[in-house]
Formats: C-alpha cells, sequence, structure tokens
C-alpha cells in the first residue's frame, strides 16, 4: 500500500511537487497570519520554509539540488527549475506599462554597473582578509560574490584550480539566500516600495532567484520590476570579471 | 482560448532566451545576457499592443496569469532545491565576503534612487516624440488604465493591475 504510494509519486514527481509546495504555502500562510499577526509575509517563511527542506535535502542525500535530490521529491526541481521560474518570471510583466520602465531606466543601469563592482569589491576584499594574494584568486571570489554563474565563468577563464571555483559558488549561494532572506526585512528602510526602487535593487542585487524571491516576499507587484534589470547583470559580470575587473586586480595586487 | 495566451507567453521566452544567447555571443560572453528581460519586454510590448486590438479576451489572458499566479509556488520550489548545503560547506569566506557584498548593496539603493530622480526627470521630455514604441506605448498605457490600474504620479507607485 505505502510502496505503491510512493511509487505514484515518484511518478507523479511535478504532481506531487505542486501539492507539496500548495501544502508547504497553506502551512506558512497560517504561521503568518496566527503567528506574526501578518507581519512577516507568508511567503517569506515559505520560502524560508523551502531553503530550510532544501539544507536538509542536500546533507541527507549529498546531491546539488536541495531537497530535489530526493527521489520522492523530484518534481521540485523541476518545477522550481530554470524553465518554469522563467515563464514565471516573464508572466509577471504582463500589464506592466513601459512609462515605468523607461523612467527608471537610466538609474537601472548605473546599478547594473555599480552593484556589478560593489559585489566583486566585497568579495576580493574578504579574500584578501583572508589571506588570499594572487589575482586568480582574487578575481575568481570576486566574481563568485557577483553571482554563483560568474564566478566559475570568471575561474574558469582565468585558470583557477576547483577549490577556489567551488569557493566562489558558495559565495554565490549565500548571496542569493541573503538576498531572499534580508529583503522583506530590509525593505522598509532602504524605500523598496515602487517600481524604480525595484528597478535599482534589482539591478544592484543582481541574482535572479534572490531577487525574486526576495521581492515575492516583499510586494508581489514589485517583482516583474525587480526581475527585468537582474536578469541582465549575470551577462554584465560574466563580461566584466574575466576582463576589465581581472586586469584591475592584477594591477593592485 | 487559453492556449493563446500560454503561447504568446511561451513565445515570448523562446525569441527572448534566444536574443539573450546571440548578445551573449556577439559579446564574447559565456551566459545569456538579459534573456528573460528582453522576454518580459516583448511580452509588455505585444501584450499591450494586443489588449488595445482587443485581441485579448478574458480566456487568453487567464493563459498568462495562471502563470503568473504560480511564480511564488515556483520561488519556493526553486528555494527547497538550491544547494544550500554547498553554501554551508563554502564557510565564513563565503559567507562574509557575499554578506558585505550583500549589505553595501543594500546600502545603495536609497542613494541610487535619490540621484536617478534628478537626472531623470530632465529626461522623458525630449525622448518621447521621436521614439517609434511611443506610437503602441501611449495607448497601451490607457488600456492599462482603463482596466482598473493605480492611476498615479509616474514614478512613485506600483501600478500593474490588481488581479
Amino acid at each position: 500500500m505505502i510502496e505503491s504510494l510512493v511509487t505514484q509519486l515518484e511518478k507523479q514527481h511535478l504532481i506531487a511537487a505542486f501539492a507539496l509546495v500548495g501544502a508547504t504555502m497553506y502551512v506558512s500562510y497560517l504561521i503568518s497570519a496566527k503567528l506574526t499577526r501578518g507581519r512577516v509575509h507568508g511567503s517569506a517563511i515559505a520560502i524560508m520554509a523551502g531553503l530550510a527542506l532544501a539544507y536538509f535535502g542536500g546533507i541527507h542525500t549529498g546531491g546539488t539540488k536541495g531537497l530535489a535530490d530526493i527521489s520522492l521529491f523530484a518534481g521540485l526541481g523541476l518545477m522550481g527549475g530554470g524553465m518554469l521560474r522563467d515563464l514565471a518570471i516573464i508572466a509577471t510583466a504582463y500589464g506592466v506599462r513601459f512609462q515605468e520602465i523607461r523612467e527608471a531606466g537610466i538609474s537601472g543601469i548605473v546599478a547594473l554597473f555599480l552593484g556589478v563592482l560593489v559585489s566583486f569589491v566585497a568579495g576580493v576584499a574578504v579574500a584578501y582578509a583572508f589571506g588570499y594574494r594572487d589575482p586568480v584568486s582574487l578575481t575568481t571570489i570576486g566574481a563568485g560574490t557577483v553571482t554563483y554563474i560568474v564566478g566559475p565563468i570568471a575561474g574558469a577563464s582565468i585558470g583557477a584550480s576547483s577549490e577556489i571555483i567551488a569557493l566562489s559558488i558558495a559565495a554565490g549561494l549565500f548571496k542569493s539566500i541573503l538576498v531572499m532572506v534580508m529583503t522583506p526585512m530590509a525593505a522598509r528602510y532602504i524605500g523598496l516600495d515602487n517600481p524604480r526602487s525595484a528597478m535599482i535593487f534589482g539591478g544592484l542585487m543582481g541574482t535572479t532567484s534572490g531577487v525574486a524571491a526576495g521581492l515575492a516576499a516583499t510586494d508581489p507587484k514589485l517583482v516583474p520590476y525587480g526581475a527585468m534589470t537582474a536578469t541582465f547583470y549575470t551577462g554584465l559580470g560574466a563580461l566584466l570579471a574575466p576582463s576589465v575587473l581581472y586586469i584591475g586586480v592584477r594591477a593592485i595586487f | 482560448m487559453v492556449i493563446y495566451g500560454v503561447a504568446l507567453l511561451a513565445g515570448c521566452m523562446l525569441v527572448g532566451l534566444w536574443a539573450g544567447d546571440v548578445l551573449g555571443m556577439l559579446l564574447g560572453v559565456e551566459s545569456n545576457v538579459g534573456g528573460v528581460g528582453i522576454a518580459m519586454l516583448m511580452l509588455i510590448f505585444l501584450g499591450g499592443y494586443l489588449m488595445d486590438k482587443k485581441k485579448m479576451p478574458p480566456s487568453t489572458e487567464s493563459g498568462i496569469t495562471f502563470w503568473n499566479g504560480m511564480y511564488i509556488p515556483i520561488v519556493v520550489a526553486m528555494a527547497a532545491s538550491q544547494n544550500v548545503a554547498a553554501a554551508f560547506d563554502g564557510g565564513m569566506i563565503a559567507l562574509l565576503a557575499s554578506l558585505v557584498a550583500v549589505v553595501a548593496s543594500f546600502a545603495l539603493v536609497p542613494f541610487l534612487n535619490r540621484l536617478g530622480r534628478k537626472s531623470d526627470a530632465t529626461q522623458p521630455t525630449p525622448e518621447t516624440p521621436p521614439t517609434k514604441p511611443a506610437v503602441s506605448k501611449e495607448p497601451s498605457a490607457q488600456a492599462a488604465r482603463s482596466r482598473g490600474t493605480l492611476v498615479s504620479a509616474p514614478s512613485r507607485s506600483p501600478t500593474r493591475h490588481a488581479r
């Protein structure tokens, strides 16, 4: 009996993921309403629950996809994977007024460049403080702090060791987790309540998953604006890190 | 039909991601440059255009709004399939590097917000008439308004229509 249920859940993995996420959302919104009286948004709790589950999933299986590595929950990987995520992010743009985007356009572009630079410098500075001195390692860790996609791209093109690349990925992963968790808390203090600041925010943070989840937990109306600029960030980082930024690091160290 | 909306969304995504790949190749980067952002812009323009032409009946729209509504659950599934354990394996240096980066970036948001507002205030006026998309842009804004959007000062409030 139980075995056949498990078999079905494994076979219909995407459907099982819908049910599981639905249940998680229900419990999270219940906790939000009853325990925090709506002060912590239900989606913020749901995202943190997701991260916690991913941690235990990762520990349990030693895999790289969090809870999705447990075959029972494999559907989560498909549901939360790049394909459906991008589709849903694009869908949020429907009904957005182009005027809003144009008005924040220039600040959005400035935010993109500044965001890549600030994260890179932060990563390099911390790596330096921890005793790294060679430009290749410093650049790779800095690039990983930009996003966990830029780290490996930069590291591979300038010849970093695999431990350094792994470290850079970890820095990028932490960044996206921190943005997910901290955005709803910080939103009020940084004026994150309108499309314009959301676009600037997306450009500065860059991690699409972090921005998307952080804004969803803050105010879902802001998601398309933040996501729009954030999707240019990784490309810009991949462009700058192994070239201009690497040359800069080499000139200094 | 619902599928028309889903197909429009899918078409925008495919063209946008392809354009992002081409852009990445042209720039010599092994990465997609803004594919999702390009797709979003396409959906804004195409959706706005079709809305004006009265080619977006509610059933077609629901094909897009469904995926819009699935957004947060998908993000929760994404969170649950992140490599959180690996992040913790990276230890203090990874945590500190990202914490410094995130806090510094947070601090820059209000700064850029103020900075941009001044320079942008002088921008839109000369820019509006000559650009070609302006033709489809204006009516789409009107359409959005007539469909129950908040009409407001341009830069302040969220103006997507509430569903």
